[in-house]
């Protein structure tokens, strides 16, 4: 190969870049970002630099100059379009790039919430600038909505209430993410927040956003209205894979991968555009919009684009943290809330436990709070495909 | 090879922990311990792992 372009400049497009470099890749090599800053770390985004206790340089993600990676920075400007039989890439300004290996890892984009109009105070977050124009609003003192309670709206609702602002959190399922974990655990999340002072409404359906010309209060069906002065929107993202319609490659909620991580000839994609079949899982299908699989899959990506033979399946445990409060919420591996699970090392109402999912008979999943060890022994136990029973044996001789 | 960890940025997720448990151990006050601050060179590519893993970016190689 001669010319590899890498399209998305995050996590798992730098880990990309890295990992041709590292494995001998001498040809041309190009990143392609949308966003006219070098690769940042995001999850700060929520916490530390939200609450003014960071600053840029300090998210940066490369420590050591871009020279030695001798990659040619195409920051700024988003891609267009893509040809694979012509194997083309077309960038927003027109600029043209032929390229013969292409990895793609354009992220997600944040959902809107539909019908509601433009308005000062009104937020999505998911770039720097989001962050730091959002920062600049809370300085004021504002009341904020946030709308949802997944990891994202949860973090920036406790990065409020560390600032010492009103917070309103609304959801529209009855706990936080029970689909995910579950009405028990749901319940732990929703009590932390509560006795954080939020005022978390669970069950509600946001109508619209009003204002004249700026936030002035949400709308919920039924009647009843939140007064506020900023709105954070965190009701999930979508994978930005519409610039590849028409462009040979097949989408569905992300770009089909096989279990290689290979799209096409010549074509591999990494991080939350990548949906692929997890071997380690019966081969069900994912897309993770998480931190650690973006830098697993930016390496693994990589190595695949080198291999012209067979390679090995991308086959991880998924990993997702969450730091709110004083508690660090882990998970690793796959469960939803209407599985199986069993509370084992301390208790829910400590905030320090760990709960284990089981699929036919196997350890498929463990979340935890404030129980970081015993996570990682239990996400090495599902990479070795350890039966249930094994995991509660295991969790009874180390109580 | 000397490892160094930034204890300001450590958060504890035990990543570390799950990719060379010679080296890195969380233990149960939730706390990071480097049971070897000079690892052999052999544990090189796992070193490098950990420190490309660290969601803090809180590990780095010395030498």
């Amino acid at each position: 190969m001669e010319h590899i372009a890498v399209v998305g400049a995050s996590l798992a497009g730098l880990r990309a870049v890295e990992t041709l470099r590292r494995e001998g890749f001498g040809g041309r090599l190009t990143l392609v970002g949308g966003e006219p800053h070098l690769p940042y770390d995001r999850p700060p985004l929520s916490k530390e630099l939200l609450a003014g206790s960071w600053q840029h340089e300090e998210i940066v993600l490369r420590k050591v100059p871009y020279d030695e990676l001798d990659v040619e920075l195409r920051l700024g400007v988003l891609a267009a379009a893509l040809d694979v039989g012509e194997r083309t890439l077309t960038l927003a300004d027109g600029t043209g790039l032929a390229w013969d290996g292409l990895v793609i890892a354009t992220g997600a984009t944040p959902r809107a919430l539909p019908g509601v109009p433009t308005l000062e105070g009104l937020f999505t977050l998911r770039t720097i600038d989001d962050c730091l124009a959002l920062r600049e609003r809370l300085d004021a003192g504002p009341r904020v909505c946030v709308i949802g309670a997944g990891f994202m709206g949860a973090e920036v609702a406790a990065t409020c209430r560390g600032r010492g602002l009103d917070v309103t959190v609304l959801e529209a399922l009855p706990q936080p993410m029970v689909r995910g974990v579950g009405a028990r655990l749901g319940e732990v999340l929703a009590d932390l927040h509560r006795d954080h002072g939020v005022d978390l409404r669970c069950g509600v359906t946001v109508e619209t956003i009003e204002g004249d010309g700026r936030v002035e209060q949400v709308q919920l069906a039924g009647g009843a209205t939140v007064a506020c002065d900023v709105v954070l929107v965190a009701i999930g993202v979508t994978p930005c894979a519409g610039w590849l319609e028409g462009s040979g490659l097949t989408l569905d909620d992300g770009i089909v991968c096989d279990e290689t991580l290979l799209a096409a000839p010549g074509v591999v994609a990494a991080g939350d555009v990548c949906r692929w079949p997890n071997p380690l899982f019966d081969g069900e299908s994912m897309r993770i919009e998480h931190w650690t699989n973006a830098a697993e899959q930016g390496v693994a990506a990589a190595q695949r684009l080198l291999r012209s033979g067979d390679a090995p399946a991308f086959a991880p445990v998924p990993f997702v943290w969450s730091d709110q409060y004083d508690v660090k919420i882990q998970s690793a591996g796959r469960f939803s809330g209407d599985g199986h699970m069993e509370v084992v090392h301390g208790t829910l109402g400590e905030r320090r436990f760990v709960a284990l999912f089981e699929r036919t008979g196997r350890l498929s999943g463990v979340l935890a709070f404030s129980q970081p060890r015993r996570l990682m022994q239990y996400r090495r136990m599902i990479a070795e495909r350890a039966t249930f029973a094994d995991a509660l044996a295991f969790a009874a001789e180390n109580g | 090879m000397k490892i160094v960890v930034d204890f300001d940025k450590c958060k504890s997720n035990a990543v570390c922990m799950g990719v060379a448990p010679e080296v890195f151990e969380v233990r149960d006050d939730n706390f990071l311990y480097l049971l070897q601050e000079e690892p052999g060179e052999d544990l090189r590519p796992k070193m490098e792992e950990a420190v490309r893993m660290c969601p803090t970016g809180a590990i780095s190689i010395v030498g």
